[in-house]
């Protein structure tokens, strides 16, 4: 009794607040870079995708609406698909957490309604976009062991030239 | 039973047990490395560290390694304490000081033991900050990537290669923090066990590289427990399967069967089930003379029409069909119309091994069995070739010797660097006789060359010196006479003497000889065993079907309107000539899963699941019939062929098998139709089995995707497909966990165990049996009562003959199976056909190594290419990588040199 006469009283309070409705789409919400919406698969700093299949995002999503398929090319990894089923997808940016590349980012737009639900299906062309978003300066090529084309085995971060194992020095 | 305390907890375990098993046994999470139940202890990664404490007292304790250290009665250890953990925790620290950072690109990424160990020891952040060693990696081959940075130095995949499987072209290069793990240059390993490295290996230093072409992660793929189908031995695998696809095949641990290991034509040759030839829709030839697609229910009112147009009708098995397709085609034509798709030879070689076998008068052994040996003659079998895994545990057989000296010095068996060092190069007696060289002889006592029938003649000497009653060998040589008296003594003397000899041997005296060894031996109250190898995976089964009446050569000779044939390429059974004029008058109905000449001639070929589209039983040259279960659950017509057989009879108003609609009914049929396999129905749980009402999930809990994967088709996710013939649910929904019969485990995990070192928490003993029994049930156990008279075709001694040579058929692991030989892994490590020849021989036609040479087999003209094999014996000819001609083997031949310019 007593907490529901409380909550009409503060109900009633909210008479005499500042309006915080925007006439939106008019005008637009401020919304931070961390804002969970629309899920994107961003490029490294030197412009190749950044996503190399590792499956993590997959397997992180709670309703499993991540799909993809590993392939490879000299060395790199990289999904052949990738796909996201929107119309699943709770933007809880479980996958974001999970990604150790920073592939896989949530932006702040939100705008996808669609009026057929198919159209809510994302493939990698509709994910990918041409900048590193949120992350400008890693790349995990750089710092992985895997050799790929321009970076050669001991080129990575903090690597030494590999070893010569006939060689009889210490 | 040895007791002891682990952290005050008493624990028992085996007197002959490391305190590291003991632990593992106990269901304790003890961290390791080097140590493998199959290769034993060498204490050398350190990972393995408890406390062990003098007495009650003690309160300081010592540190142990686990794995060195022989568990005592009494003894007090500690995994708990907290500088035994400390030190656990910094031997994984030094071990990842130069580990890479590619975990995310690792194919053993979420089932990396490296990544459990480090797990559990709770080392989560890197405080090394200086820079990394790096390797250059090695191509190996078309089945085994290398990725040498991730190496951790444990020597599991040397002490596997060289030690465990023979191998000599992997070894351990350089010294201190640059140890290499590879071969002395780039170059395909010639291991036909090199696949084990995938899973020897606890990090991602040796991967699948089939599987890593479509990769998925372990979490991500449905598995199904299956049998191979590579050869006749039914070692155990799981097939992993995505999106409709078989991604792999690993190991499933059979603890009577196959143990750890699996050959590589077993693991990498499923390519065939994913390829573009496989036929997915029912095919009809119409007017115009084309094959084209139809519905199932087109095919089967055709089918049904055709059984309905009168004649004689009649069908062909298939050693590669499962008992219950081949059980349904019975069915449907009747058994007097059912002929076992054998050619005619190894018809009556099957025919003879089904007799010896199902006398029950001698035991079979598993390869378990075969490694506990200790003595081992092998008459005319190349067993690395026809036999991989036979070879496999043969090998471990004569290390028995070694395992004695031991025990007599007071080393445990499991301290394998001790059990070298005293043993040195002893080896229990391996006989091995055959035409050619084999890959065994490294290993053997003596190494035998001589022709098919002088093998034989040895074999019944053998039998004679060990029994007299056994019949006798006119006219032997001194040679083979002292041979026989050698061999036949070493048999004696023996405890579990072994004899193997198959069809590979390719001649049916032989195994008549083996068969009178086995039998001599009884007499003399040994407890020998008899291993008969067939080549396909269901070929014992089906020689078991029909006593006797097998040549489906002579059924073709007596016209018939309809020939229906099972998953079966005639022309490797029989010639083109005599196939031509059988079919010409006669309409044909195919049953297979890929095409082939046979189904390119048919007017209707149904699409028949392979191994991974249906379950099925299959009887392995143990004797042991194994269930296969479904890993593939498609959209499209493919189903088993005892299904398509099984509305065919329906439509065409035949009732015998109005009560199959699941594998369970036509199983019991099965079993109540022919006694021999009245044991069938308890070959695996019935498909209505529940764990406390819970199906069994063949996908993992975290499988990822569901409602993605077919989104690309249509967002709205399809109803998941219903697997009838099984107690499994084709989704991650149900019961996983230690009350799964083993039959049934689509995987191997546990809680904190991701890797496939988790198939310890599904042991009764570390490296024992699973619990509940190892999967299969043994048809054909021996009885004491049961008797088998002495062979006494003995053969003539071998003459050659001028101008000809007797073309036998040598083994090869990698082509010779029909539908492993279609896997592109597996057709880029097959060899060009060649001929061999003594070297006496080729100067003889005046023809050198890698000469052209033609001959005449079957009617055909064949090329082929000559390798001289100086231990061939003369009038002999070799031919190997021509196995659809196996049929046409063992012959006279002449052979010619090639035109200078004929292709
Ligand atoms: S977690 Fe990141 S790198 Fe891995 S598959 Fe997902 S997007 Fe790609
Ligand atoms: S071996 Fe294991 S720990 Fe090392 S990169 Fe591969 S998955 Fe990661
Ligand atoms: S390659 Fe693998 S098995 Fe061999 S030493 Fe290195 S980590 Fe151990
Ligand atoms: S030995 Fe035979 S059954 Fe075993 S894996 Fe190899 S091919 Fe398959
Ligand atoms: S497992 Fe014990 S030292 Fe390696």
């Amino acid at each position: 009794m007593l907490s529901s006469v409380r909550t009409l009283w503060y109900t009633f309070l909210h008479l005499f607040q500042r309006n915080v409705t925007v006439p939106y789409p008019e005008q637009m919400p401020y919304l931070a870079p961390r804002t969970r919406g629309r899920i994107i698969l961003s490029r490294d700093p030197d412009g190749e995708e950044r996503c190399v299949s590792c499956y993590l995002c997959a397997v992180a999503c709670p309703v499993d609406c991540i799909s993809l398929q590993k392939t490879e090319d000299e060395g790199r990894w990289y999904p052949e698909f990738f796909r996201i089923n929107f119309s699943r997808c709770i933007f809880c940016g479980f996958c974001e957490e999970a990604c150790p590349t920073y592939a896989i980012q949530l932006t702040p737009d939100f705008e996808m309604s669609e009026y057929i639900r198919q159209n809510l299906v994302y493939e990698k062309e509709d994910l990918l976009i041409s900048g590193t978003g949120k992350y400008p300066d890693y790349s995990f090529y750089r710092v992985a062991g895997l050799a790929i084309p321009g970076k050669d085995k001991g080129e990575a971060e903090g690597e030494r030239k590999p070893i010569d194992i006939r060689s009889l020095m210490p | 039973m040895t007791n002891f305390l682990v952290d005050g907890k008493p624990c028992s375990g085996k007197p002959d047990e490391n305190l590291l098993q003991a632990c593992l046994a106990a269901g304790l999470d003890l961290p390791y490395f080097c140590w493998h139940p199959s290769l034993g202890s060498v204490g050398a990664c350190r990972q393995c560290a408890v406390k062990q404490y003098a007495n009650e007292d003690d309160k300081t304790g010592h540190m142990v390694m686990a794995c060195m250290t022989p568990v005592t009665e009494g003894a007090r250890y500690s995994l708990e304490d907290p500088q035994a953990a400390a030190f656990r925790a910094s031997v994984i620290e030094w071990l990842m000081i130069n580990h890479p950072h590619d975990c995310p690109v690792c194919e053993e990424g979420g089932e990396c033991h490296l990544q459990d160990m480090t797990m559990m020891t709770g080392h989560a952040y890197r405080s090394y900050r200086f820079t990394k060693r790096t390797h250059r990696n090695q191509n190996l081959g078309p089945f085994i990537k290398h990725e040498m940075n991730r190496c951790i130095a444990c020597y599991r995949c040397t002490r596997f290669y060289r030690d465990y499987a023979g191998g000599r072209d992997l070894d351990v290069f350089a010294a201190h923090d640059h140890v290499y793990f590879g071969r002395h240059e780039d170059g395909t390993l010639e291991s036909e066990f090199s696949g084990n490295l995938v899973e020897i290996c606890p990090t991602g230093v040796f991967t699948d590289k089939t599987f890593s072409a479509r990769y998925a992660r372990k979490w991500d793929m449905r598995g199904a427990p299956s049998v191979c189908t590579g050869c006749g031995l039914g070692c155990n695998t799981t097939v992993n399967e995505r999106a409709g696809e078989v991604r792999r095949i690993v190991n499933r641990y059979n603890g009577s069967v196959n143990g750890y290991f699996l050959c590589d034509r077993g693991r990498f040759g499923y390519g065939f089930v994913n390829a573009p030839e496989r036929i997915r829709m029912p095919l009809v030839r119409g007017a115009d003379g084309k094959q084209t697609a139809v519905s199932h229910e087109d095919a089967i009112s055709h089918f049904a029409a055709m059984l309905g147009a009168g004649g004689r009708i009649i069908g062909i098995g298939s050693p590669r069909a499962s008992l219950e397709s081949n059980f349904a085609l019975r069915t449907l034509v009747g058994a007097e119309n059912f002929y076992l798709g054998f050619s005619a030879h190894e018809g009556r070689m099957l025919s003879l091994i089904a007799n010896i076998l199902s006398s029950r008068a001698l035991h079979i052994p598993s390869l378990r069995d075969v490694e506990h040996a200790d003595t081992v003659l092998v008459l005319g079998s190349d067993l690395p070739n026809a036999a991989p895994r036979a070879a496999l545990a043969v090998r471990q057989a004569v290390r028995g010797a070694a395992f004695e000296l031991a025990t007599k010095a007071n080393i445990p068996h499991w301290q394998d660097g001790g059990v070298r060092t005293v043993a040195g190069e002893a080896l229990s007696p391996l006989f091995v006789a055959t035409p050619a060289t084999t890959r065994l002889d490294d290993i053997a006592h003596t190494a035998l060359r001589a022709a098919p029938a002088d093998i034989a003649r040895l074999g019944f000497a053998v039998a004679a010196c060990i029994d007299p009653a056994a019949p006798a060998v006119a006219g032997l040589s001194a040679d083979l006479a002292a041979q026989a008296r050698m061999i036949a003594d070493a048999l004696l003397a023996a405890e579990r003497p072994l004899i193997i000899s198959g069809v590979e041997a390719g001649e049916i005296s032989m195994i008549q000889a083996a068969a009178n060894i086995a039998l001599a031996l009884r007499a003399r109250q040994k407890s020998v065993a008899l291993m008969l190898n067939v080549p396909e995976c269901n070929s014992l089964g089906l020689a078991l079907m029909t006593n006797g009446q097998t040549n489906f050569e002579a059924a073709l000779a007596t016209p018939a309107a309809l020939v229906i044939v099972l998953e079966n390429e005639l022309s490797r059974r029989t010639g083109n000539m005599a196939i031509d004029a059988a079919l010409s008058a006669a309409r044909l109905v195919v049953l297979d899963h890929s095409e082939s000449p046979t189904t390119q001639r048919a007017e209707l070929v149904l699409p028949a699941a392979s191994f991974a589209e249906s379950g099925g039983t299959l009887v392995s040259s143990e004797g042991r019939a194994q269930r296969f279960y479904q890993p593939i659950f498609t959209e499209n017509d493919i189903g088993a062929a005892w299904r398509w057989l099984s509305d065919a009879c329906r439509a065409a108003e035949n009732n015998e098998c109005e009560g199959w609609s699941t594998e369970d009914d036509i199983v019991a049929a099965l079993a109540d139709a022919l006694p021999c396999f009245s044991a069938l129905p308890d070959t695996a749980p019935s498909e209505d089995f529940r764990v406390a009402g819970c199906k069994i999930p063949s996908e993992p809990h975290r499988f990822s995707g569901r409602t993605a994967m077919h989104a690309g088709r249509n967002v709205r996710e399809p109803k998941p497909p219903v697997s009838a013939d099984s107690p499994f649910s084709t989704t991650m929904e149900g019961y996983y966990g230690g009350e799964v019969p083993p039959a049934l485990l689509p995987f191997f995990w546990a809680p904190s165990w991701n890797s496939v070192q988790s198939v310890n928490k599904f042991q009764t003993e570390i490296g024992g049996a699973l619990a509940g029994g190892d999967p299969g049930v043994r048809l054909l156990e021996a009885r004491t009562e049961a008797a088998l008279a002495y062979y006494t075709g003995v053969p003539e001694s071998f003459a050659p003959r001028p101008d000809m040579w007797l073309a036998v058929m040598l083994p090869r692991v990698f082509g010779d199976e029909e539908q492993s030989a279609r896997a592109a892994p597996i057709r880029e490590r097959m060899t060009p056909p060649l001929l061999a020849l003594n070297d006496k021989d080729a100067a003889m036609i005046d023809a050198t190594a890698g000469q052209l040479l033609e001959c005449e087999m079957d009617g055909e003209l064949q090329s082929l290419v000559l390798e001289i094999q100086p231990k061939l014996p003369r009038g002999v000819a070799g031919v190997a990588g021509l196995a659809a001609k196996a049929h046409a083997m063992p012959a006279w031949i002449r052979i010619t040199k090639a035109e200078p310019g004929t292709p």
